[in-house]
């Protein structure tokens, strides 16, 4: 068994396991924070975007300045921006057998991982994993195909040059794997090699390997997997939540006794408290608007947004913000609310309750017919007629470099009544806002990660008892910024086994067991003896047929018909075909019994001999030696069939077969 | 042997009252708990004595399992799959698991109480279950999602499949080990308007009990009906009649209001469509919330239009029944045998311009029954006589497999014996011929309380030592993996675990050392030459024959044979017989066996 890490962001993983002969790759994260180093992408020309000075290297020159700009002591670089693919070189990609997606924010590189590897295989997914993921790509193709950028900066890539470069530019990893955007026909292409799957389904791999998704509790259709055969078992935990927001809740139970736990998507934040951060998040939002400011919410599609939703709900009337507008622009705003309402079996406890009442799960339905939530698919259009302020907005993209996001930066940036508030724990927020600065606006960071804490993974482990833990490097030492904090890593017995990008790990564990099935008719032609109280056994010598690696055992073909006696000698001249088993033997020979049986059968001159290790048996007449010990017999005689096979039949009555 | 049984409580050559009792494997499953309308007491429930004469059902039953809900055509006031479920549960008493779909654990409590109030509060009946009744039992009931196995206790296993028939309607695969029943419920292999088409993999159960409704019936191509259906309503309408389409709540309610809506979009109608107010309307948003359960198409649109939103059916008022001009109106329930649809047919039925068009099935005793059957001269309550002048219509959209549909669901799932419930038993009769000729597997169709016992011969798993099984296939003849092969082991049977390892495994493990049995047979050849040569001969001798077996000369002088080992020494007193002595083990007796005679023959003269 052997994982191949594919990518080194813990909270966006991608592993291969290879499994009983099946590979599957576990996740196919899309590490985004590379974007970081570009320029944002404006919707509407900025021209202070445009102005920025263009780069000049330490030693005076210049040839770097079309591609990268300074922004306050800032390098970007001026292009489409790119994104950190996972590894695809440590293994053949076209050979993965399926990829498990565990939730919608660990597909996001699906698409360069079916259309360019040569993959064959299937992706198994839940339906609002899948949904929601659609939701994800769209707006991300979206919003970076809408402003379409002339440029591709590819110089400043090259080993040398980036040599020469300032931090953090010059450390930036793998820039030359670095990728543009996938197109909507690859994203669709990418979709229609899902096959949709729901909780607790078994799902039968090349009969060698099941696999289940079970509830993890952090997102709508998110779940965990348990690979196993017979007798492994391996759990794969990525992205759990222990917190009760709307989504089902975790499925704990299912994941013990496993051989290994391989424990990815921890949070990002494990310091902070998301109910906490909610409060903040609410408290900031109404002081910023009472004033007389806005309210920029850079966010995601789909997830904490709902549950932001739903706290503004009953939090908007007792703050008296009933008549500030709240906009949500997003290309699928739209669809992200409606999708929400229709996974009722994926909802925790109470939502689902309300489903049956009938009743819309999220309380954002009232909050649309009260028409204090309106959405739009961008800033073009109706939008711009309808717009007010002071208002709230929730927009995407969180990295703040393509997306409506952008405009609104630019347009409220330099007033100190606005405050940006930061919700998703994905990117540094700090890094986010350099290309803006200079910024006059209030930045809020409140960081809402429902994933499990360090407290939570060690209560986790201990309930389920997992033999091994395989996890990312980070999770095994303190974050680099708080050192100190020992609690703030994985603490189990044995220690963890920890993984980096482009390592390969190989797994411990050891299979001893495979299924079989032993045919009906076999099992009735089978003589159990009772060895031991309780213990029987039955020697079994049957036909193996071995067929999607599942393996049967069926009563072997009669032998053939014992031939007459014109015909023994012919026989007798056949080669014997194939190896004939014999049974083992076991027990002792007592050697009075045995003399006196002898006898019984006409042997008249039996002489017996002591040896320091037994007895030998003389038969005079036929010049026959039996040496007989306590774990062996020795038959030597002439060149006598009959009396060889009357002598074998004897010493084998005493003894029993296995 | 093992066997699984069978004993339809309703539902045996019979419609309605589904309820049959399965035992596979020691444990016991009842599937649906119908209700029978014919009968005003106890007995329109299951005989649920049956079960267990005395003693508690929920140390017999392991599990109950609802296939659907619905009060569809054929069913309300007759059958329906939850009815008895109060009944059964609380006042009969059972406190275990019952499993439904969500959207049936949605609508479910919502119906019982429905039909509770129309039994006891409108017909002032007792001894029926209170609402109370219905809230405890819905305690006991587990949501499960399709294709999601649901471990029920250790060994017994359920799977639901989409069934297509009302929204939420599921198959269930029922599981103990090897052996398997699936229980179809109700279902359809067309998907319509609103719901997608029943599905199964080829699971190959031992058992498949499945609904044969319309056992002999092969309907004609839905897009005829439909437009056929079309072309009356809009006929009616054109010449100022009113149309009255009796519906249950759930179901085909939901696909003809899809029809008429595109309908009157497309010709630009006028005229109003009306739907009952009630349970229909809050049925409407049961589709709207579970819509994942319903077809391809419309989960695919709903962001853009929810199929489920009307424009231009609008909910009923009883006094827009006497409004003058054309109108549509759908009203329940589906049989004319109470309610509000009863009340307009009343209204109505005297005006040869209107119609009536039933869409399902209806049960002998209902006025739609009646009407059906070319009864215009009717008897209310009261003694009154209701002249039917309007036109009455029956068009079949009722959403069961037809005998077309049951072959299909058969060819998919595979099973090695087929049950039929929920039919007539003549109609049955022919089913079972045709399934019996078509596929060569078994069919019953036991009658109420009639057990059917179903062997089953299941293989037995076993737990095998890796390293047998990679000896096993490493030592093969051939080196075609696929190609069987004989295997030699010892099964270890120990508190119920059935072990097969290897002979010497099986030995350690008991604590026990093998016995060696060895042979040494003298062997004389007459040979004159030198030992060295003499061995020499027959090693080339060996060689030949033995083409398939590794045949080795050592540096020390012997011959091998696979394991056996060949030595020559000159014969003590006659230096021209050569004594070759063959020593081989008890495991390599045959072959060991066969070397002596051969070598026993001499050795060829040519050879040299």
């Amino acid at each position: 068994m052997k994982l191949y890490c594919l990518s080194g962001h813990p909270t966006l993983p991608c592993n291969v396991l290879k499994f009983k002969s099946t590979t599957i790759m576990l996740d196919c994260g899309l590490d985004m924070t590379s974007t970081l180093n570009f320029l944002p992408l404006p919707l509407v020309q900025s021209p202070r975007l445009s102005k920025l000075p263009g780069l000049v290297l330490k030693d005076g020159s210049t040839f770097l300045d079309k591609e990268l700009k300074e922004c306050s002591g800032h390098v970007f670089v001026d292009s489409v921006p790119e994104f950190c693919l996972p590894e695809t070189e440590l293994l053949d990609l076209s050979t993965v057998d399926v990829i498990l997606i565990s939730n919608y924010h660990c597909m996001m590189a699906l698409p360069y991982i079916t259309e360019y590897t040569g993959f064959t295989g299937t992706v198994y997914a839940t339906e609002p994993t899948v949904q929601i993921g659609r939701l994800l790509m769209e707006e991300l193709v979206n919003s970076i195909e809408r402003v379409p950028k002339a440029q591709s900066a590819s110089t400043w890539k090259n080993k040398e040059v980036q040599r020469l470069l300032p931090a953090p530019l010059k450390d930036a990893v793998e820039v030359s794997m670095w990728r543009k955007c996938y197109t909507m026909p690859e994203v669709n292409a990418a979709l229609s090699k899902i096959q949709l799957v729901g909780y607790s389904q078994k799902i039968e791999l090349f009969g060698a390997v099941q696999v289940t998704p079970l509830s993890s509790g952090y997102a709508l259709g998110s779940s965990n997997w348990i690979i196993q055969s017979h007798y492994e078992k391996v759990s794969y935990v990525s992205g759990s939540s222990l917190l009760t927001t709307h989504p089902q809740p975790m499925d704990q139970a299912s994941l013990k006794n496993s051989d290994v736990l391989i424990l990815t998507g921890l949070t990002q934040i494990p310091t902070a408290n998301p109910d906490g951060m909610v409060g903040e998040f609410c408290s900031n939002l109404a002081m910023t608007v009472r004033n007389g400011g806005n309210v920029l919410v850079p966010c995601y599609p789909s997830g904490v947004i709902y549950d932001l939703l739903e706290c503004l709900y009953q939090y908007i009337d007792s703050a008296g913000l009933s008549n500030v507008p709240f906009y949500f622009i997003s290309p699928v705003a739209n669809s992200s609310l409606e999708f929400s309402q229709i996974f009722a079996e994926w909802l925790c406890h109470n939502k689902q309750t309300k489903v049956y009442l009938p009743e819309p799960p999220f309380p954002h339905a009232e909050l649309i017919q009260t028409n204090k939530l309106k959405h739009y698919p961008s800033i073009h259009g109706d939008f711009s007629n309808d717009f007010k302020q002071p208002c709230v907005i929730f927009t995407g993209h969180p990295s703040l470099r393509f997306g409506d996001v952008v405009h609104f930066m630019e347009l409220w940036g330099k007033s100190s009544l606005n405050t940006v508030i930061f919700t998703e724990p994905d990117f540094s927020y700090l890094d986010a806002l350099a290309p803006y600065q200079p910024l006059a606006m209030k930045c809020v960071y409140c960081p809402i990660d429902t994933r499990l804490n360090f407290i939570q993974v060690s209560k986790l482990l201990k309930e389920v008892q997992p033999l091994h833990v395989v996890c990312p490097e980070q999770y095994t030492q303190p974050p680099p910024s708080q050192s100190h904090r020992t609690d703030l890593m994985i603490d189990c017995q044995p220690p963890p086994m920890s993984y980096r990008r482009a390592e390969v790990l190989t797994l411990p564990y050891k299979r001893r067991y495979e299924k079989i099935e032993i045919m009906p008719e076999l099992a009735d032609s089978l003589v159990p003896l009772e060895i031991k109280p309780g213990i029987s056994l039955a020697t079994v010598s049957a036909m193996l047929h071995t067929k999607d690696n599942k393996h049967v055992l069926q009563l072997p073909p009669k032998p053939p018909q014992p031939p007459t006696s014109k015909k023994r000698k012919r026989v007798s001249d056949d080669v014997p075909e194939c190896k004939p088993l014999k049974p083992l033997l076991s027990g002792s020979i007592p050697v009075d019994q045995f003399v006196q049986t002898l006898e019984k059968h006409g042997f008249s001159d039996v002489k017996v001999e002591d040896t320091a290790k037994g007895h030998i048996v003389l038969l005079q007449e036929a010049e026959t030696l039996i040496q007989i010990e306590e774990d062996s017999t020795h038959i030597i005689c002439d060149n006598d069939e009959p009396l060889r096979v009357k002598l074998r039949d004897l010493v084998l009555k005493f003894l029993q077969k296995f | 042997m093992p066997e699984i049984k069978v004993t339809p409580l309703g539902a045996g050559q019979d419609v309605g009252r589904s309820c049959i009792l399965v035992s596979i494997a020691g444990k016991n499953v009842m599937l649906d708990c119908g209700m029978h309308m014919g009968y005003n007491d106890d007995r329109r429930f299951p005989d649920f004595s049956y079960i267990t004469q005395n003693g508690r059902l929920t140390d017999f039953l392991d599990c109950v399992i609802i296939s659907f809900v619905s009060n569809g055509e054929k069913k309300v006031l007759l059958f329906c799959g939850v009815l008895s479920l109060p009944y059964f549960s609380e006042m009969v008493g059972y406190d275990g698991p019952i499993y439904m779909t969500h959207p049936t654990k949605a609508i479910c409590p919502i119906l019982l109480e429905d039909y509770r109030k129309i039994t006891v509060d409108k017909k002032g009946e007792t001894n029926f279950f209170t609402s109370q009744m219905i809230k405890d039992c819905m305690k006991k009931v587990v949501a499960v999602h399709l294709h999601q196995t649901v471990q029920v206790d250790e060994e017994l296993e359920i799977k639901a499949y989409y069934a297509g028939h009302v929204l939420g309607a599921a198959m269930f695969q029922i599981k103990v080990g090897c052996e398997s029943v699936v229980y179809t419920g109700d279902y359809n292999m067309t998907p319509d308007r609103h719901l997608g088409a029943a599905w199964i993999d080829k699971c190959r159960p031992d058992l498949l009990i499945t609904e044969s409704t319309y056992a002999t019936t092969i309907r004609d191509s839905k897009r005829c009906r439909e437009r056929d259906f079309l072309k009356k309503v809009h006929e009616t309408v054109e010449r100022g009649g009113k149309v009255l389409i009796p519906v249950f709540a759930l179901g085909r309610a939901q696909e003809l209001c899809i029809l008429l809506e595109t309908f009157w979009e497309r010709m630009n109608l006028k005229a109003p469509i009306y739907f009952s107010t009630g349970l229909t309307e809050k049925a409407n948003h049961y589709y709207k919330l579970f819509i994942t359960w319903t077809n391809q198409k419309i989960r695919k649109t709903f962001v853009q239009r929810n199929m489920f939103e009307f424009k231009h059916i609008k909910a009923f008022d009883r006094a827009f029944a006497d409004n003058p001009g054309p109108m549509v109106v759908f009203a329940t329930p589906g049989m004319l045998h109470a309610g509000q649809s009863l009340q307009i047919f009343r209204k109505w039925a005297g005006n040869e311009k209107n119609m009536v068009i039933m869409p399902g099935y209806c049960v002998q005793g209902t006025v739609g029954h009646k009407i059906l059957s070319g009864q215009r001269k009717l008897e209310m309550e009261g003694r009154q006589i209701l002249e039917v002048k309007m036109q009455v219509e029956y068009m079949s959209f009722s959403a069961h497999a037809d005998a077309k549909g049951i072959m299909q669901l058969i060819r998919q799932a595979e099973p090695r014996n087929v049950l039929l419930v929920h039919g007539e038993a003549k109609k049955m009769e022919f089913l079972k011929q045709k399934i019996e000729q078509e596929f060569h597997v078994n069919c019953y169709m036991p009658a109420n309380g009639e057990t059917t016992t179903i062997f089953t011969n299941p293989s037995i798993p076993v737990d095998i030592s890796l390293g047998l099984l990679k000896r096993e296939t490493a030592i093969g003849l051939l080196p075609d993996a696929k190609k069987p092969k004989l295997m030699h082991g010892t099964l270890i049977m120990k508190d119920n675990s059935f072990r097969l390892v290897s002979p010497e495994q099986a030995l350690k493990e008991l604590g026990l050392a093998e016995h060696q049995l060895r042979f040494t047979c003298r062997v004389h050849i007459q040979d004159p030459r030198k030992e060295h040569e003499t061995v020499l001969r027959v090693y080339n001798h060996l060689k030949g024959v033995l083409k398939d077996y590794s045949v080795q000369h050592l540096p020390d002088g012997s011959i091998t044979v696979e394991s056996i080992l060949i030595q020559a020494t000159a014969h003590s007193e006659d230096q021209g017989t050569k004594v070759l002595l063959v020593s081989w083990t008890y495991q390599d007796e045959e072959l060991g066996s066969y070397l002596t005679s051969l070598l026993k023959k001499g050795l060829p003269q040519s050879s040299s």
